[in-house]
């Protein structure tokens, strides 16, 4: 009944690979311990909206009156397919936009990147009630357009192309969960606009050596038939980079750390199992050179019944 | 098991992906070739000095012949050092070698980059000034913004040419050839060069540079002696000068610096900040004219930025001159025409291409950036470099230039000031801008002013490549309008400036012995 339940956007892109300061990281099928069954087709829709005042310049909370709150929305449409019942994958795309309330920057808007999941779920082992699951993850995401990336923190992103490799348990006893994965996030380099620029020293090239990052989400609560209700408490390290200096612009190889608590929850209808609306929200507790965010979003998703055959709970 | 075979293939590709995608960044100026000059300028000492009165206004004194026991002990210092160069020696080798001018004009660059941020405000939303007396507090000493940077970029160019006009009459008046000449054991890890040796042209530059930034990075101290110390290695271990020639040079060179420090205490620029008083009647001269005022658009607002640089002393033109290089008033802020020009910007704004933000981006050179000058110094030097100019000339172009820059910046600073009209962003709030917005009057672009005095000179330096400074000055001059920073006006009347400024240049240049 509750297979189409599956969809679960992937704010992490527009998160934290577009954001200077906004990271918010999100209930994803990339990230959570749900499976679709073979030959399930699900599509959503996700508006997500971020905001924050204040940000860390390098390890030094500060606001910015010529910024004000910087805001950064998105809409992102996705698929997510079961090849089979231990093996999905799943692609989506945003479009962003965002904005100052003080200042004269002028705001962005466009497509950001592409990303594609693959998802394996090799081995369960189910003892009494419980239940435990690996997951192996593997990600693709790319720039859809070639969006100016040095223009932080109204960028649309960061414009780095990565490979997402993740390994994630699941433990299930009943209705209660816990999951954790530990995530490498190898970035590519990316090309700025300028033919200079200075780091922590000058460099002669536009070419920017972006530092890989690591991501842990810890997450846990209900997982049942038809209402799904977790906390979340992730963190995003990036693994090398340097400080904003004393009142400077951002830049896309800062060391952006953030660590985010939040709360998701998914709801099927039981009169009409292909929909489901999605809703969550996340404040960011700790950072470096990024914003203190709190950040919501809001969806709906449809499923379609390809094999019928296959139509049972796999929310498991 | 067909799925674990794609999983496992798919896990492949990713790896391949990884292996081919090093991150290694080769930058533009890394791995250039040795400096080997098609023309060693052998007369660059009668060529016309800017401050020195003459090329021998300091001594200096006659090296040991090279057949005495002095100069063969210097010789058996470079065998020695020579037996064991180590991989370390060999990179300051390959980075000096490429050129002295260029790679302190480099290292200059990158101290204009780091020192190119505006001060934090108080709690008061006052805001500090750096202060030279004090430069280790915060906030640092200097806010390297594009007039400082101008004229920091043209003090060490000018101080740098001076130098070796010097150290090029010396070199002829002595002829002390290199030591790879005189002892065929010493192997010469540089080009060979027919240059007389004494003194050095390397420790002349490194001398008079490091002597200069204790005037415009005096925080960097440490940092540009360790250069020099550098730099003077690599001349002795590569067989290209013995230590007498070295510590000669850098002597002279310091010497030389002395000169353009005691000007640059002199001409002005220590005022430029000017004080409130100054701030609030450039106000309110300007509304007593009946004309809207400038108005900082930062948050707290910020002093005007340098408002008195206009009355510093320029190198290529007397005071009297910069008055009657500035324009003619822009439209009243209460007219048509006025209100036409800032909803002209406006509209440039609305839906910007991502061609129109690469060319805002690559021309922006704002905070924490080599500035504009700066980045006609890149231009300049990237090009000079397929030139294979000796020393000499490299620092008479290199000074050429940022002497037109700072003249530029005192012109542009004058007008700026003189007028005290208001950016569109002031008159129409809605022109958002596609970067950061200067904290000083609109009329008349500095980036136009700078670009255009630039291309004209470099224009003349390397006439093939005219046409493209041209175009490369236009596109910097319409990046300030298509990024609602600046009317056209503001715009064209910048190159118009900029121009008459370059003009200057070219005419020293016709008339200073090295054409």
């Amino acid at each position: 009944m509750n297979q189409n339940i599956i969809f679960r956007t992937k704010h992490f892109l527009i998160t934290v690979f577009s954001c200077f300061i906004f990271c918010q990281l999100q209930a994803q099928t990339d990230l959570d311990a749900i499976m679709m069954n073979k030959k399930q087709l699900c599509t959503g829709l996700m508006y997500n909206h971020s905001a924050w005042d204040y940000y860390w310049e390098g390890t030094l909370k500060r606001n910015n009156l010529n910024l004000g709150t910087v805001s950064t929305q998105s809409t992102m449409g996705g698929v997510n397919y079961g090849i089979t019942n231990k093996l999905n994958v799943m692609i989506s795309a945003p479009y962003v936009w965002t904005k100052s309330s003080a200042g004269t920057l002028h705001g962005s808007r466009g497509l950001q990147d592409v990303s594609f999941f693959v998802k394996w779920k090799p081995v369960t082992l189910s003892f009494k009630q419980n239940k435990i699951s690996l997951y192996l993850i593997g990600g693709f995401s790319t720039p859809l357009t070639n969006y100016q990336v040095d223009y932080l923190p109204l960028t649309l992103g960061i414009g780095s192309t990565n490979i997402i490799s993740r390994g994630m348990i699941d433990f299930k006893h009943q209705r209660f969960t816990v999951t954790a994965s530990a995530t490498y996030i190898w970035r590519s380099n990316v090309e700025i606009d300028r033919t200079s620029y200075y780091d922590t020293r000058p460099h002669l090239t536009n070419q920017v050596k972006m530092p890989d990052a690591s991501q842990y989400q810890l997450r846990t609560g209900y997982r049942g038939r038809y209402l799904i209700a977790e906390a979340l408490l992730t963190n995003w390290t990036t693994l090398g980079g340097f400080d904003i200096t004393r009142n400077n612009m951002p830049f896309p190889s800062n060391r952006m750390n953030i660590t985010t608590v939040g709360g998701n929850f998914k709801y099927t209808l039981k009169s009409y199992t292909h929909l489901s609306f999605l809703a969550g929200a996340n404040y960011t507790v700790a950072g470096r050179n990024v914003g203190k965010a709190t950040a919501y979003n809001a969806g709906a998703f449809y499923a379609f019944y390809v094999n019928k055959s296959t139509r049972k709970n796999i929310n498991n | 098991m067909k799925k674990i075979k794609w999983v496992f293939s798919l896990s492949i590709c990713a790896a391949a992906f990884l292996i081919s995608c090093s991150k290694e960044i080769i930058e533009r100026t890394e791995n250039i070739a040795a400096l080997n000059p098609t023309n060693i300028d052998l007369n660059a000492g009668t060529w016309k000095t800017i401050l020195l009165k003459r090329p021998d206004t300091f001594l200096v004194n006659a090296p040991a012949l090279t057949n005495s026991p002095a100069y063969i002990a210097e010789l058996n210092e470079i065998k020695g050092l020579q037996q064991n160069i180590s991989s370390a020696q060999k990179e300051i080798i390959k980075y000096w070698s490429a050129g002295s001018v260029l790679r302190w004009n480099e290292i200059l660059r990158g101290l204009v980059a780091k020192y190119n941020l505006p001060p934090y405000q108080n709690a008061d939303d006052t805001y500090p000034a750096p202060s030279s007396a004090n430069p280790f507090s915060y906030p640092q000493f200097p806010f390297s913004n594009p007039p400082y940077a101008a004229r920091a970029y043209a003090y060490i160019s000018a101080a740098q040419y001076d130098a070796l006009v010097a150290a090029w009459h010396y070199k002829t008046l002595y002829n002390r050839v290199a030591p790879y000449t005189v002892d065929s054991t010493v192997r010469a890890l540089v080009p060979k060069s027919a240059l007389p040796a004494f003194p050095s042209e390397d420790a002349v530059i490194g001398g008079v540079t490091a002597e200069m930034m204790k005037l415009l990075f005096p925080t960097e101290i440490a940092f540009i002696q360790q250069k020099l110390a550098e730099e003077e290695e690599y001349r002795i271990v590569s067989g290209a000068n013995v230590r007498s020639d070295v510590v000669a040079g850098e002597a002279l060179g310091r010497q030389v610096a002395a000169v353009f420090v005691a000007r640059a205490k002199a001409d002005h620029a220590g005022a430029a900040l000017g004080t409130p008083q100054v701030w609030i009647n450039l106000a309110s001269s300007t509304s007593a004219l009946g004309q809207v005022p400038w108005i900082s658009l930062e948050l707290p607002k910020r002093p005007p930025m340098l408002p008195l640089f206009g009355k510093v002393t320029p190198f290529l033109f007397d005071t009297s001159t910069v008055k009657m290089l500035r324009p003619g008033p822009p439209p009243s802020t209460s007219s048509d025409s006025f209100n036409i020009e800032n909803q002209e910007a406006y509209a440039q704004i609305k839906n910007p291409t991502r061609e129109q933000n690469r060319i805002v981006q690559y021309w922006a050179d704002g905070i924490g950036t080599y500035t504009p000058p700066g980045h006609w110094n890149a231009i300049a030097a990237e090009d000079f470099i397929k030139q294979n100019y000796s020393e000499v000339r490299w620092a008479r172009n290199m000074a050429l230039l940022n002497m037109t820059l700072m003249d530029a910046g005192i012109v542009c600073w004058d007008t700026k000031y003189y007028y005290f009209n208001p950016r569109p962003t002031q008159m129409i709030p809605e022109v958002k801008t596609l970067t950061g917005i200067p904290n000083f009057p609109s009329y008349i672009s500095g980036h136009s002013t700078f670009s255009e005095s630039a291309a004209t000179i470099l224009g003349h330096i390397l006439p093939a490549n005219s046409s493209k400074y041209e175009a490369m000055s236009h596109e910097a001059a319409m990046s300030r309008f298509i990024s609602g920073i600046h009317t056209r006006l503001d715009c064209d009347k910048g190159l118009e400036v900029g121009r008459s400024v370059g003009n200057y240049a070219v005419r020293r240049a016709m008339t200073d012995g090295a054409e």
